[in-house]
């Protein structure tokens, strides 16, 4: 016989999960944990040191992964994971520092942090699990719920303009800024893997069902039907101006890598800027000594 | 309800145009939530709902064309509960399959 029901401890992402937490809170069909899973992978082969990889969540139904990753983590107030990441990833600039949230946590709530990382270029990846929708909290509209959407909030349609979140990133100051969905597994491990090894503030969108709230208000289906939609909706365009990527209720989704480009850090202008003020003063910031 | 493997329908029939077998699936039915993403999106098409229910309540996958897996682990990358992924077997007869691995980890 082939398949066999018992085996768990081979699976090749167990590693990074603890176990004890399973099974998840997710519902059925979300696509959260499909992320988690592409992420995971993308750990494995980017072969890093684990003891230097830390993954902040703010919270909401995404602000989860930080509770099931095996991993150092934090789960931070709401809105609050990209201030938290910032004071880690100058505290000790050898780490490499992953901020998981959802939409409604890191451009909602925390929108303000979110543009400031940006314009700053801290180096943080910043992996944004967008599902329309604020979830844990009963379905309310977010600020990327798109025009005429039914939410808990939005009873006759939402009449907000939502934003477009790639080209708010990269308008802010982002290095790398690429949109997947939980449809493109391969391509997505793929980006977890290229914003794992950029320098700056990288940013990753990641389109996902959410079947329990957004999907039944507005009688979409369920997670698998929101994945149908994301395959046969979606179109590659690798370096598209990211203007051109708004989002509207069911229609076509532009996925790919938009912006992959070199700007100095901000812990680089940082050194730079005081050694040049300070000159043989000037120690460096945290750990990074500039007068070797 | 008890979550011991269960055997695929048809497994022990003879099959008529007999493929090596590609890739071995392994399904932790405890875990399965149902979802379906591995069914729909699995390029062979190996996959089914099964019939019966797991602890959780939810109907687990079970494979159904073991001939057809080719061990591509797209339905390991698929799956939001970590309760499935696949493994490729190269060049090997069929005999000397690597074993499943023990069931530690296993909620009871």
């Amino acid at each position: 016989m082939t398949a066999r029901t018992d085996a768990v401890a081979a699976n090749p992402v167990e590693a990074f999960l603890r176990s004890d937490r399973m099974p998840h809170i997710w519902c059925p069909g979300c696509g959260i944990g499909t992320t988690v899973n592409c992420f995971a992978r993308a750990l494995l082969q980017a072969k890093l040191n684990l003891d230097r990889v830390v993954v902040v969540s703010g919270i909401g139904c995404t602000g989860r992964v930080a509770g099931y990753l095996e991993l150092d983590s934090f789960h931070t107030t709401h809105g609050r994971a990209i201030p938290f990441a910032t004071g880690l990833k100058l505290a000790n600039p050898e780490l490499t520092v992953v901020v998981y949230s959802g939409d409604g946590d890191l451009v909602g709530i925390g929108g303000n942090h979110f543009i400031h990382a940006a314009r700053r270029n801290v180096d943080l990846k910043v992996i944004c699990v967008n599902n329309f929708t604020y979830g844990m909290t009963g379905g309310q509209v977010a600020p990327t719920t798109p025009l005429g959407a039914l939410s808990t909030t939005t009873p006759y349609g939402c009449f907000e303009q939502p934003f477009n979140l790639p080209q708010l990133a990269e308008s802010s100051g982002a290095v790398y800024v690429a949109r997947w969905t939980s449809y493109h597994v391969r391509q997505l491990t793929h980006a977890f893997g290229e914003a794992l090894r950029k320098k700056g503030f990288s940013f990753i969108e990641i389109l996902s069902p959410c079947p329990t709230l957004y999907e039944r208000r507005n009688r979409l289906g369920d997670g698998l039907e929101m994945m149908k939609y994301f395959k046969e909706q979606s179109l590659v365009r690798h370096g598209a101006p990211t203007k051109e990527l708004g989002l509207t209720f069911q229609g076509p989704i532009a996925v790919g890598k938009f912006v992959d480009r070199e700007r100095p850090t901000f812990l680089e202008t940082l050194n730079q800027q005081l050694a040049r003020t300070l000159e043989a003063q000037y120690a460096g910031c945290a750990g990074e000594h500039v007068r070797d | 309800m008890d979550a011991e493997p269960t055997a695929p329908p048809g497994a022990g029939q003879p099959v008529e145009k007999t493929r090596r077998v590609r890739g071995v699936v392994y399904i932790n039915g405890l875990r399965c939530k149902g979802c379906g993403f591995c069914i729909a999106f699995c390029p062979p098409k190996v996959l089914e709902f099964s019939s019966e229910f797991n602890p959780l309540g939810y109907h687990p996958p079970h494979l159904v064309r073991p001939e057809g897996c080719t061990g591509c682990d797209l339905c390991g990358l698929y799956c939001p509960d970590f309760a499935i992924y696949a493994v490729m077997i190269k060049n090997e007869p069929e005999d000397t399959r690597p074993p499943a691995p023990p069931a530690e980890g296993a909620p009871p």
